[in-house]
């Protein structure tokens, strides 16, 4: 579904990525792991193109979005790019609610604005969503009346109202304690029963074994090893015995 | 000092009359300034924020320019200008409004672009992963929360610009202070300036109040 072919981004000559290469099939859900600053945030920035890569290919299912021409990056034009990103969700460690949108805003407000959806049909889907992520009666609240873990539910929900294909978490639980955390983490538990694409950088190692598909272990800009779960903390390799802690 | 107006009720009367008929003129420059210099100020923060040079440096430059010489030079220049570059007249009246707009728009840019700079780089982020072209990005998500944090600078603006009508008797626009003077003249007494130092608390009264209503609207978030 989701395909990254040698993915290079550098920030002012610092190699961020050196080559990443990840598929993910339509229902599998992915832990991306490894060490702060290998590189696991700006490869999903990368594919939800906030942040342009310098070399490699990026496509969802048909529609590619980047690729190499003569050397060069290439990106689709505008139209593909946002048929693309409206495929694709994401949610962020630091939630980025709009804060001048009560909660039911900041689901039907891209909705109606950017999917023309009729005001009434997104508000049912804004409260069916809600009651998924279990804040039905936050609806009229602004952000800043909301915890750490409430905050970052309405962000899933709001990105879900979207109804992407693909849902992509950037350390969804790093700002929050934790058993705020375990309120988001249970909500995406509840996304991957349902056979949600997700792709998923995450800390909580806890989480990737038991709900991940396949875990991917990144260090400076590579991918050093990836697998089933039980692989990767089965592993021999030295590097990700470590990461995991599973070498005695 | 003997009383002339404040001691008989028709001499206060009449002046009243007249000092607000030249307040007409002055909340007339007022509202116009503002009208022109909101839209264009914001105009003006966005090509400031250009990432062309060929754009940002010009306007760099008339921001400089706006701030750094006084309205009332700018006022003058304005007035003789005009005829010199237009094809048709321009009465003293709207080359003043030409002049109060160009040097408020360069304020407000100011203000406008602090505004704009302060929003997190994740609302935007947020917003471009939400599908929002740029436009209903500006509009629905970041100028909503600009207005908040501009309104109390803003609120400084307009107070000031109150004060700053004073300026167009420059090149004699008859507005409140022109008509202060000419009676202060004609009648020996300070008693208009009084008059006018009412009129203008009341007229700065209701634009602070105005600023705290704006303030008290969008303070159901932080």
């Amino acid at each position: 579904m989701l395909y990254a072919n040698d993915i290079h981004k550098s920030f002012d000559g610092l190699d961020v990525l050196r080559g990443v290469s990840l598929s993910i099939a339509r229902g599998e859900v992915v832990a991306l792991i490894g060490p702060s600053g290998s590189g696991k945030s700006t490869f999903l920035r990368c594919l939800n193109r906030l942040e342009r890569v310098d070399a490699g290919e990026i496509a969802l299912d048909g529609d590619i979005m980047c690729r190499m021409e003569e050397g060069q990056i290439c990106y689709a034009p505008e139209d593909t790019l946002r048929r693309i990103t409206l495929r694709m969700g994401m949610v962020f460690q630091s939630y980025h609610l709009f804060p001048h949108m009560t909660v039911l805003q900041n689901l039907i407000d891209a909705p109606m604005s950017v999917k023309k959806l009729p005001k009434k049909r997104a508000v049912e889907m804004a409260r069916v969503l809600l009651d998924k992520v279990g804040l039905s009666d936050k609806a009229n609240m602004v952000p800043c009346q909301l915890s750490g873990g409430q905050a970052q539910r309405v962000a899933i929900a709001r990105a879900l109202c979207m109804e992407p294909e693909i849902l992509c978490f950037d350390e969804p639980t790093s700002a929050l304690d934790p058993e705020l955390t375990q309120e988001v983490l249970a909500v995406m538990r509840n996304l991957a029963r349902e056979k949600m694409t997700m792709l998923v950088v995450t800390h909580e190692m806890a989480f990737a074994r038991d709900v991940a598909d396949r875990i991917v272990l990144m260090e400076d800009g590579l991918v050093v090893e990836e697998g089933t779960p039980d692989q990767l903390f089965d592993s021999t390799n030295p590097r990700t015995r470590k990461f995991l802690r599973t070498d005695g | 000092m003997t009383l002339k107006f404040f001691t008989d009720s028709q001499k206060l009367w009449n002046l009243t009359a007249l000092m607000l008929d030249g307040a007409k003129t002055t909340l007339s420059i007022f509202f116009l300034t503002l009208l022109f210099s909101i839209p264009l100020g914001m105009a003006v923060a966005q090509l400031r924020m250009s990432k062309k040079p060929l754009l940002r440096g010009p306007v760099a430059f008339y921001i400089y320019l706006m701030r750094s010489t006084p309205l009332m030079l700018q006022i003058m220049f304005i007035y003789f200008l005009l005829p010199m570059v237009l094809p048709f007249r321009v009465d003293r009246f709207w080359s003043v409004i030409v002049a109060f707009t160009v040097n408020y728009a360069a304020y407000f840019a100011e203000i406008f672009r602090g505004g704009i700079q302060s929003i997190p780089p994740g609302q935007y982020e947020a917003s471009q992963v939400l599908g929002y072209t740029k436009t209903q990005r500006f509009f629905r998500i970041i100028l909503p929360q600009v207005v908040k944090r501009v309104l109390l600078p803003v609120t400084n603006e307009v107070m000031t610009l109150i004060k700053d009508t004073a300026l167009a008797s420059t090149v004699a626009v008859v507005e409140l202070m022109t008509v202060a003077k000419k009676q202060v003249s004609s009648s020996s007494s300070i008693e208009p300036y009084v008059v006018a130092i009412v009129l203008y608390l009341l007229l700065n009264g209701l634009a602070e109040q105005a600023c705290k209503f704006f303030e008290r609207k969008f303070s159901y978030y932080q």
